[in-house]
């Protein structure tokens, strides 16, 4: 341990602590911008500096080491106006129209100057470096009249998603954050994650707003407007109305989609079992029929993306599964639209999505089951959170004790934990462990050694004298990694789980944004996988094949999992990208 | 936005690629290897487009992205090739405040390239400069080793005829 004093206190920490880390410990809190730990540590935004005796200047704590007998201190005056001043600098060049910025209210820069008291945020107004604004793909736009040069996004592009296509061009007052050769965005190898969205500070990043247009659909009488939620948003939305972090909202957040005028408000939990029957089964005829293996997952279009453009000749490894939400989309125009005798042309389909990427993928070919797009408009949390403020409902007073409608908001315990990491494998294998050792009613439910926070998990398993090996990763840098070893020859599985976002769904780019003093404190990936695995102790059925919605749906209308009207609706094929 | 190709046809040859392959197979493994790959790679191909950075972030692993922001952060790598004639306009304080701004602008205009920039005939090159010691004769420029002085915006037209 490292003995050193902060603002006159004895504080103690373990050698090779940075100051902030010290601080920390001795519940000082430090105020950062650009950091983002073992993610963004570059020191570069001169917000946490501090005061160190006998240091020639003060010292961005972020990266400053501790040492023996350093005094430090944390909010001198010294200290106080330079943080200030700072600030005036970066508001200077800086596009202040706070007021409608979608980011007004939970904005990590508009927080720091009221802080620390820039009244006078026009102080050192001058030349503006141009403004750039990139909003051709489909999920996001980057305004960079509204960008701090932190750099928070480029380095988890890079660092945590092994991908790097945007990042800190030029110098000096003309550095802008930018694709090479100014490229478009949507020219580029961009897998929609929105990552970067997740960690910007400001409202320089966003996704792309579809809330006018559910607005609108939601107003017009000739449509019937239909909504499924995915499971991870349920565990987060709260977050957006001051709930803490891991707060299970289901029922507020059914409240409030019926009383945003939706006419059936259905859970993507539901077409998670329909994942879990065809993929299951796509597992057990490749193994038994010598098709390609290990067989990868293909719930999230992120990594899907990143699989076309990064190992182009692994796409036969996915599963020609459609992900839950346009298995969904493809239900509701088919078996539902007949069923309830609407056209299918007047259903409109929207999705609430802890994702960016699923914007892209309700564009992608061969998503349209009925002739028309399975899914109309992919919003993420953050939009129906706007949604329901703008409608003006108070989603903490809601009824915390609404269910979703019949038939596609049934669901069991195997479906809700697909926000996880993890948990669509968990979720395939309660159905292909029971299958496989001929169906017994006790046949296990939980796969604990596939659970957990950890880049890359491996686990085996013996079922029926064969060694089923599998793996999981979430993060793309991890999937490189995982996918690297297997190209190798240095690891073999059957099976491969691949989440594109680190953690799962739960972390998705389209979550609400978590400041990052707490995302540097706080695991939140483990808090919202909490509230899913806590969903699916509760429920009485936790295997996929016991949904009765499941099984009407096959009896009524698809026949078995894997039929020719199953491959019709509900598998999709997939491209080879280059890298760009 | 679209996408800004550069001006000038690239024209690598074969030879050119394998040399660089050859260039950055030999810093294989090297830490911190990345910057004088593109000086070695700048002084094989005068320049560094589109073609000669991704051939680099292909053979390196590293991504296209991160390779263009070094080049574009130190003035010592170029995107564009430099012309058949290299044009150089004074933007020192004296050239500057006899007018050699507008000298710039109209040249830029003229030959529709920005500063730095190449025509795509490959004919005149632009850069700006600073002082090059001809402050008696501002507002200056120079056209590959030739000196012009006290020059108007109207002088621009007739040094360019003189260079084909």
């Amino acid at each position: 341990m490292i003995n050193l004093k902060i603002n006159g206190m004895d504080v103690s920490a373990p050698e090779g602590s940075t100051i902030l880390e010290a601080a920390r410990l001795a519940h000082i809190e430090i105020p950062t911008l650009c950091f983002l730990k073992e993610i963004n540590e570059i020191g570069a935004c001169r917000i946490c500096v501090v005061e160190v005796k006998g240091a020639r200047s003060l010292v961005a704590s972020c990266v400053y080491p501790i040492s023996e007998g350093m005094e430090v201190w944390t909010n001198t005056p010294q200290v106080l106006d330079s943080r200030k001043k700072t600030l005036q600098l970066i508001l200077s060049n800086h596009n202040r129209s706070c007021l409608s910025c979608v980011r007004s209210g939970n904005c990590e820069l508009q927080t720091l100057a009221k802080e620390l008291g820039v009244e006078d945020e026009n102080y050192y107004d001058g030349t503006k470096t141009p403004s750039i604004i990139d909003d051709s793909a489909a999920h996001m736009i980057r305004d960079n009249s509204k960008c701090i040069l932190c750099r928070r996004c480029s380095a988890v592009c890079e660092k945590v998603q092994g991908i790097g296509v945007i990042g800190a061009n030029k110098r000096g007052f003309n550095t802008q954050l930018t694709c090479a050769f100014d490229m478009d965005l949507a020219e580029t190898s961009c897998v929609s994650c929105g990552q970067c969205i997740a960690v910007c500070p400001t409202g320089a990043l966003a996704e792309k707003d579809a809330t006018k247009e559910v607005f609108a659909a939601i107003a017009d009488p000739e449509k019937h407007v239909i909504v499924q939620v995915a499971p991870a948003v349920r565990a987060a939305i709260g977050e957006a109305f001051g709930l803490p972090i891991g707060t299970n909202a289901e029922g507020q957040m059914i409240a409030a989609l019926r009383r945003l005028g939706f006419n059936k408000v259905f859970d993507t939990d539901f077409s998670a079992d329909l994942t879990i029957m065809e993929e299951a089964t796509e597992f057990l005829n490749r193994v038994q029929n010598g098709g390609v293996l290990p067989l990868i997952t293909s719930c999230s279009p992120g990594w899907i993306k990143y699989c076309e453009h990064y190992f182009p000749d692994m796409t036969e490894n996915l599963s020609s599964c459609k992900s839950p939400q346009q298995m969904f989309g493809a239900v509701a125009k088919t078996y539902y639209a007949e069923k309830m005798g609407i056209d299918p042309k007047n259903i409109v389909s929207v999705s609430v999505m802890p994702c960016t990427a699923k914007k892209f993928e309700i564009g992608r070919d061969d998503q349209s089951a009925a002739g028309v797009p399975d899914v109309d408009f992919a919003l993420t949390t953050r939009e129906l959170a706007r949604m329901i403020k703008r409608a003006g409902l108070n989603f903490l007073s809601l009824p915390t004790d609404e269910k979703f409608d019949d038939p596609l908001g049934l669901s069991t315990g195997a479906a809700v934990i697909f926000g996880a990491t993890g948990g669509v494998m968990e979720a395939a294998l309660r159905t292909a462990v029971w299958k496989l050792t001929g169906e017994p009613a006790d046949s296990p439910v939980e796969f604990k050694e596939v659970r957990g926070v950890e880049g890359i998990r491996e686990a085996v398993y013996n079922i029926n004298g064969m060694d089923v090996k599998v793996a999981v990763a979430s993060g793309l840098s991890n999937a490189r990694e995982l996918l690297d070893k297997v190209k190798a020859g240095e690891a073999e599985y059957h099976f491969i789980e691949i989440m594109g976002c680190p953690g799962g769904c739960v972390n998705g780019g389209g979550q609400p944004q978590v400041p990052g003093y707490i995302r540097n404190t706080t695991d939140i990936r483990a808090l919202r996988a909490n509230v899913l695995y806590n969903l699916d102790e509760s429920r009485d059925l936790r295997r996929s094949h016991e949904n009765p919605a499941i099984q009407t749906l096959y009896k009524e209308y698809l026949g078995e999992p894997g039929s020719h009207k199953a491959h019709e609706l509900l598998h999709t094929t997939y491209v080879k990208r280059s890298i760009n | 936005m679209s996408s800004k190709k550069p001006s000038v046809p690239f024209n690598g040859t074969k030879e050119q690629e394998e040399e660089l392959k050859k260039i950055i197979a030999g810093h294989k493994g090297e830490k911190g290897s990345l910057m004088p790959i593109m000086q070695k790679a700048q002084e094989l191909y005068g320049y560094l487009p589109v073609e000669v950075q991704k051939i680099i972030s292909d053979e390196m692993g590293i991504p296209l992205e991160k390779i263009y922001g070094v080049a574009t952060f130190y003035s010592q790598f170029s995107l564009n090739p430099k012309g058949k004639n290299k044009i150089s306009v004074c933007l020192g304080t004296a050239c500057y405040v006899k007018g050699s701004g507008d000298i710039f602008n109209k040249l830029m205009e003229t030959l529709g390239v920005e500063s730095g920039g190449c025509t795509p005939d490959g004919r005149f090159s632009l850069e700006a400069c600073r002082c090059i010691g001809a402050c008696g004769l501002a507002p200056v420029l120079t056209v590959n080793d030739e000196v012009y002085g006290r020059l108007t915006v109207d002088d621009v037209d007739g040094i360019l005829a003189k260079y084909n």
